[in-house]
């Protein structure tokens, strides 16, 4: 990356490189299942022409997300998207078999894993990859997904990122119990390994109280890359001192801006420089041969992705009740929304968005009033707006400027489209942001630390088989 | 050499005496393997071939396999290590291969850590690595080890299922336990009482033996469930009612035990296979009965013919006691095997290993050292005690895995003893067992 070192007219500042990734498209109403290009989330074939279009492309990373139940509302299965998705670890393994360069990035919980498993997982899938792992470390506190595993709904939800935080020390320590160097395999002299104490570890703390030696020898890249996705206080804090990047949800340039300033504020605290923590986040986008065909396609998904039956369960998360007995294509409800503690929606993220729901409501009236929206006019308009549309030197542009301006540092796209949806993308897209000498031609290393410039994790020495506190 | 199978060897393990009912069980019990069992004497109908399996450990089963020149010690945390031996595998046409795993590192001693460095330690995620080969391969069956004891039957139900799809119908799993407290200590979730070695036949080292072996026949019960919790046709893409799955196919599987509650339905659709193949290895009455009530093949480690007979009796007893007598159970022999074409040059490469070793070669299965017709020959005379295929260990796996598929496999082809071409798509289908209905299915209750 070093050759990339002319400077910006505008800012004055050196150009900065971007980075880009490619998130597979998930169990939410985003994805566009209707379509008829639309193919299977499920089979590996999908799997693999999506990750073969984002190495084409010299993306930096393919993303996978995760939930570990079912989502549910009004107590019934959600069933108005896609639903259903593979075992995360498994699937990734299996696309390094048809990929070489792109990096394979996990949401894995740590709430409903132990730390000994995850790490070996992690890094059996960096050996298997050559050094392309990453983890994207996500908490859960809630028992409706807990009743799918052995430990429950324990987790009080004020403990969440101290449990994630001393799962993600442990595995750190698990990793570092192998320092690289002890596998001689020495045939002839019948010394396998240099160190009799190889993998040893203990963790003694609030959450993990473990010991033993870990089973997996140091993997190539170290570690896997390390993500985090919360945006709470504590969240940006906990990414500050222990991820490599973020995976934000601010895709506007104004709040982009605020976010970088504030978390990459953080890093100095911890001893870490602005370049040690990615900021990436997730953007949707539409693509056409002009900004105003894109303009149309845009509003064309928006209405697939919003369907009468969405609109009306996508009003429920703010009213909190049962309103299927209202016609999408009609007004909003005249009745308010029910503040109970209980909520409608189980399993997904939405649930929690909505302080207060009292005056959300009463801001939607007077907005459908206005403007003479029915309920799901109000729902595809007010919805989130894909954030890059338009032809692809107006997307290209729109992208470089954003980075440059220290929005963020690159983004993980959310194609609406399985598996095509990354397609025009690449083809169009990719080459401009090539000519504009903002992204990358062809990979320059083997492993995710080097396409994102991170630097390898310091070697372990012996001193590093440690009790934590 | 090692066993390094979790399954605890037993002085039950002795055959119990043959019950008329256990011996009538035998034949209607499981038609393929019955019908393997008369294959020796009948002839080579494709349906009365033997099956084979290899199992992969590292560089091999004797604990010195690493060091000789044909290993690559150095590779064993490769992709491409595994990728070479899987292909090798499927080039013998084989049924399937298994991975061995564990939940820490290698030991010379069972249920103990040991601090030896002359032998191979670590390993990789058996599943991964399965997984990892599998766009690569076609054909042969995919079988890691997981560890029954601590893991979370929700993950290992939707990981194997990934499997079945990433391999497009070929995956497998074999079941273990372990009692071994430096692992569970790599949990700190369980502490076991009387785990030591010398409590093992106790009263209360055999009831954490019938704990563990409850645990996983749990843990299966809950793997099954959820692989059926989704109908075949539950995503119907609906457009226009906006429905992307019929919920009503969708199910709880609401699994109450001692060991753990699920709820479900998983978050993975049902895997091609429908319900991928269970194995499990047992050297026991204990883990004889979660062979007959949760396995759809079992790994046996007999000594000879007279004493497979009296295990796969006592196997096919607990069927059908389990209720199970009309489903096919398929029981393998597991042999450990040294293979040349001279059988002295295969003497000879025993010896020089245990001499390399400093103990001679010993393992929970028998140990064969021979040559490919010689094994032959041995496979058909235990297959005619009631077995209907065999799963062998290499003790080198550079040597003796390609003098399975290069001189066994012709061996018994020659024989009419083993297909010469793969036929079905599926590792269930190579085993000859049907696509199972699901136990859930709203279409079947309605006939």
């Amino acid at each position: 990356m070093s050759q990339h070192t002319e400077h910006s007219e505008r800012t004055g500042k050196p150009v900065k490189q971007l980075h880009l990734a490619a998130h597979f498209p998930g169990v939410n109403n985003t994805t566009v299942w209707s379509d008829p290009a639309a193919g299977s989330h499920i089979e590996f074939s999908s799997f693999a022409h999506f990750a073969r279009t984002a190495e084409r492309a010299k993306f930096d990373f393919l993303f996978l997300a995760e939930g570990l139940r079912l989502r549910e509302q009004g107590g019934r299965i959600y069933d108005l998207d896609v639903v259903g998705r593979p075992d995360t670890f498994t699937v990734l393994t299996a696309l390094a078999a048809v990929t070489d360069r792109l990096g394979l990035t996990g949401t894995i919980n740590s709430t409903f894993n132990e730390p000994y498993e995850v790490a070996r997982q992690f890094a059996s899938l960096d050996h298997l990859s050559g050094g392309r792992a990453a983890w994207n470390v996500v908490t859960s506190w809630d028992a409706f997904t807990g009743e799918n595993f052995r430990r429950g709904g324990f987790l009080p939800q004020q403990e969440r990122y101290s449990r994630a935080k001393e799962f993600l020390a442990t595995a750190t320590e698990l990793f570092d119990s192998w320092r690289g160097d002890e596998i001689v395999a020495d045939q002839a002299g019948g010394t396998f390994l240099r160190d009799a104490g190889a993998g040893a570890f203990v963790h003694s703390g609030q959450h993990f109280d473990i010991e033993g030696r870990f089973n997996v020898p140091r993997s190539p890249q170290g570690r896997p890359v390390v993500f985090q996705a919360g945006d709470s206080d504590e969240g940006r804090e906990f990414a500050a001192s222990s991820a490599d990047a973020i995976f934000s949800r601010y895709s506007t340039l104004k709040e982009g801006q605020a976010f970088y300033r504030d978390v990459k504020g953080r890093l100095a605290r911890y001893g870490r420089s602005h370049d040690q923590l990615l900021i990436l986040p997730a953007a949707t986008f539409v693509l056409g041969d002009t900004d105003e065909e894109a303009g149309e396609l845009a509003r064309e998904v928006r209405r697939r992705q919003v369907s009468g039956a969405t609109a009306i369960k996508h009003l429920e998360f703010v009213w909190n009740r049962d309103l299927s007995a209202y016609d999408p294509d009609g007004p909003l409800p005249d009745i308010d929304p029910d503040p109970g503690e209980h909520t409608i929606a189980r399993g997904r993220a939405q649930v929690r968005m909505y302080r207060d729901p009292l005056a959300i409501a009463r801001e939607w009236r007077e907005l459908a009033a206005a403007n003479k929206w029915s309920i799901r006019d109000l729902v595809i308009e007010t919805g989130n707006r894909q954030a890059f549309v338009g032809s692809p030197a107006t997307v290209a542009a729109t992208i470089d400027d954003f980075v440059q301006a220290d929005a963020s540092d690159g983004f993980i796209l959310v194609p609406h489209l399985t598996p095509g949806g990354l397609d025009a993308f690449a083809d169009t897209v990719v080459p401009l942001l090539q000519e504009r000498g903002v992204f990358r031609t062809d990979y320059e290393g083997t492993t995710l630390r080097d396409h994102l410039g991170l630097s390898e994790p310091p070697a372990p020495g012996a001193g590093s088989r440690r009790a934590a506190s | 050499m090692s066993a390094s199978s979790s399954v605890p060897p037993s002085p039950s393990a002795a055959p119990s005496s043959a019950s008329s009912s256990a011996a009538s069980s035998a034949p209607s019990a499981a038609s393929a393997a019955a019908s393997a069992a008369s294959a020796a004497e009948s002839s080579a109908a494709p349906s009365g071939a033997l099956h084979l399996a290899v199992a992969l450990d590292g560089a091999g089963w004797h604990p010195a396999a690493w060091r000789e020149p044909v290993s690559r010690p150095r590779d064993l945390f490769t992709a491409g290590y595994w990728v070479e031996l899987v292909a090798e595998a499927e080039r013998g046409l084989l049924d399937f291969v298994t991975f061995e795993d564990g939940l820490g590192l290698q030991s010379s001693r069972q249920d103990e850590p040991d601090d030896r460095t002359d032998q191979v330690r670590g390993r990789l995620d058996a599943v991964l690595v399965a997984a990892r080969v599998a766009p690569l391969t076609s054909h042969i069956g995919l079988v890691p080890s997981v560890v029954a004891t601590h893991t979370e039957p929700f993950h290992i139900s939707k990981a194997i299922a990934t499997l079945d799809y990433v391999s497009a119908g070929r995956a497998g799993l074999r079941v273990q336990v372990t009692r071994a407290p430096h692992e569970a200590a790599h949990f700190g979730r369980r502490t076991f009482a009387h785990a030591r070695r010398e409590d093992r036949d106790t009263p209360a080292g055999r009831e954490l033996t019938a704990e563990l072996f409850d645990g996983a026949a749990d843990h299966i019960e809950v793997v099954r469930r959820l692989w059926d919790s989704w109908e075949d046709d539950a995503e119907i893409r609906d457009v226009a009612t906006g429905r992307f799955v019929d919920r009503d196919k969708l199910h709880y599987i609401d699994f109450e035990g001692r060991f753990f509650s699920v709820k479900g339905p998983s978050i993975t659709p049902r895997p091609p296979q429908g319900q991928p193949l269970v194995t499990a290895l047992a050297h026991g009455s204990v883990p004889y009965r979660l062979l007959g009530r949760s396995t759809d093949l079992g790994f046996l480690t007999p000594r000879d013919a007279g004493h497979a007979r009296a295990i796969v009796e006592e196997v096919r007893h607990e069927q059908a006691a389990a209720g199970r007598a009309g489903e096919p159970l398929h029981l393998f022999g597991d042999l450990v095997v040294f293979l040349d074409d001279a059988p002295a040059a295969a003497e000879a490469r025993r010896a020089r290993l245990d001499e390399l070793a400093g103990a001679p070669c010993t393992s929970d299965a028998r140990v064969f050292t021979g040559t490919p017709a010689g094994l032959a020959d041995l496979l058909q005379e235990l297959a005619g005690a009631g077995l209907s295929g065999f799963r062998l260990r290499p003790a080198v796996v550079g040597h003796d895995l390609p003098a399975i598929t290069r001189g066994l496999v012709p061996e018994l082809q020659r024989r009419g003893a083993f297909r010469t071409a793969y036929g079905a798509g599926t590792l269930r289908g190579l085993l000859g067992l049907d696509r199972p209905a699901n136990r859930y299915s709203t279409d079947a209750a309605a006939v």
